[in-house]
């Protein structure tokens, strides 16, 4: 009946819509501040960097760093350029 | 030549964060280069109301302490191209935002936007004050009802005494933005008028945004309600307002509903 509804108003509800984002969100911001684990895509974020700068002297105008907090999946994405010259010289220097 | 922009009100809940979306979107709509700025920290909803809330990853306060750059911080809206968004903190300390690092932040925002819109936090307090501090030009929102006018006289007296152009002897442009505003109310003698508003506050009127359902629609769905439903009463209002701004000269009037033949059919049901 409300699918009918919507049909001849044009207008899908939006409430449905906002429920659903309100409770994606608050379920990651509740997570937050409780101490171990409460964000799992911060501490990926912070540990991949560590482990890249470890190799590589990072420029941070280089790094793109991109999240999309999902309701079932979580998507992290790092992007870093790294320049050949530099990684090439580190590595001499370790041998 | 980069202009910064404060949207304020001094009330909370008149629609200063939706009234930044839509002024914000509608800009971007019409070919500027525009960058939002949430400025209330601890309580920020400038990226729920945007639709970026997914996709935060550094925040103002970020980008004030060195954490991220500011290319890092900036998030590009999904719809419009040239509109981007610069979140505030959601859990760090108020005090961690400087004016110097305010000031700094928007000296390098200057240099990439054709417009900076400052979403200021309600109250008179450090948030407010520092959403302000840099403005050339004021939007006040105000809502037609008493005590979001007398704030707005409040905010007003903040924007001619405590901003740096203000301390420079310099002006700050201030337009009004009325929202929520019932027509037929105010003709029945039930609701402040725009003429009783401009009269208290004698600031010059940017535009009149109507009461609408489609405003919630749009903050439900987190979408600028000029990019949401570009025809209905609320956008056209926005849309217009933002063309003043832009220095075009617009009859002011109240956008009313077009009510399509469904609607009038089935008469208004709640969406």
């Amino acid at each position: 009946m409300m699918n009918v509804m919507r049909l001849f108003g044009g207008r899908a509800a939006s409430a449905p819509v906002a429920r659903e984002r309100l409770q994606i969100l608050l379920a990651h911001e509740r997570g937050q501040g409780s101490g171990k684990g409460s964000d799992l895509l911060e501490l990926l974020r912070g540990e991949i960097l560590a482990v890249v700068s470890k190799h590589v002297d990072i420029d941070p105008d280089k790094v793109v760093i991109r999240m999309e907090r999902g309701k079932f999946v979580s998507t992290l994405e790092v992007d870093v350029e790294v320049p050949n010259g530099v990684q090439r010289s580190k590595m001499v220097a370790a041998t | 030549m980069a202009k910064v922009l404060v949207v304020t009100s001094g009330k909370g809940g008149v629609g200063k964060t939706t009234s930044t979306a839509a002024l914000g979107a509608a800009l971007a709509q019409l070919g500027q280069n525009v960058v939002v700025i949430d400025f209330d920290v601890g309580l920020r909803n400038l990226d729920l109301v945007m639709g970026a809330e997914r996709r935060v990853v550094f925040d103002l306060i970020n980008v004030v302490q060195g954490v991220a750059k500011l290319p890092q911080a900036l998030i590009r809206d999904k719809r419009l191209e040239n509109l981007w968004l610069l979140p505030a903190s959601q859990t760090r300390d108020k005090d961690a935002l400087t004016e110097d690092g305010v000031r700094r932040v928007i000296a390098d925002l200057k240099t990439k936007f054709d417009y900076i819109l400052c979403d200021s936090p309600a109250g008179i307090e450090r948030g407010a004050t520092l959403a302000m501090r840099y403005a050339d030009e004021a939007i006040i929102v105000t809502n037609p009802e008493v005590s979001s006018v007398r704030d707005s006289d409040r905010i007003i007296g903040m924007l001619d005494s405590k901003t740096v152009r203000a301390e420079r002897g310099e002006r700050v442009e201030k337009h009004l933005l009325v929202t929520r505003y019932d027509a037929a109310r105010a003709a029945r003698g039930e609701m402040l008028s725009i003429d009783d508003i401009l009269e208290i506050l004698a600031t010059p009127l940017l535009g009149i945004v109507p009461e609408s359902q489609d405003v919630l629609r749009a903050s439900n769905v987190g979408c600028p309600v000029t990019v949401n439903n570009a025809s209905s009463a609320p956008a056209r209002a926005y849309i217009d307002a933002v063309r003043r701004l832009m220095g075009e000269s617009i009859d002011m009037t109240v956008p009313v509903e077009r009510k399509g033949f469904m609607d009038r059919l089935l008469r208004r049901r709640a969406a």
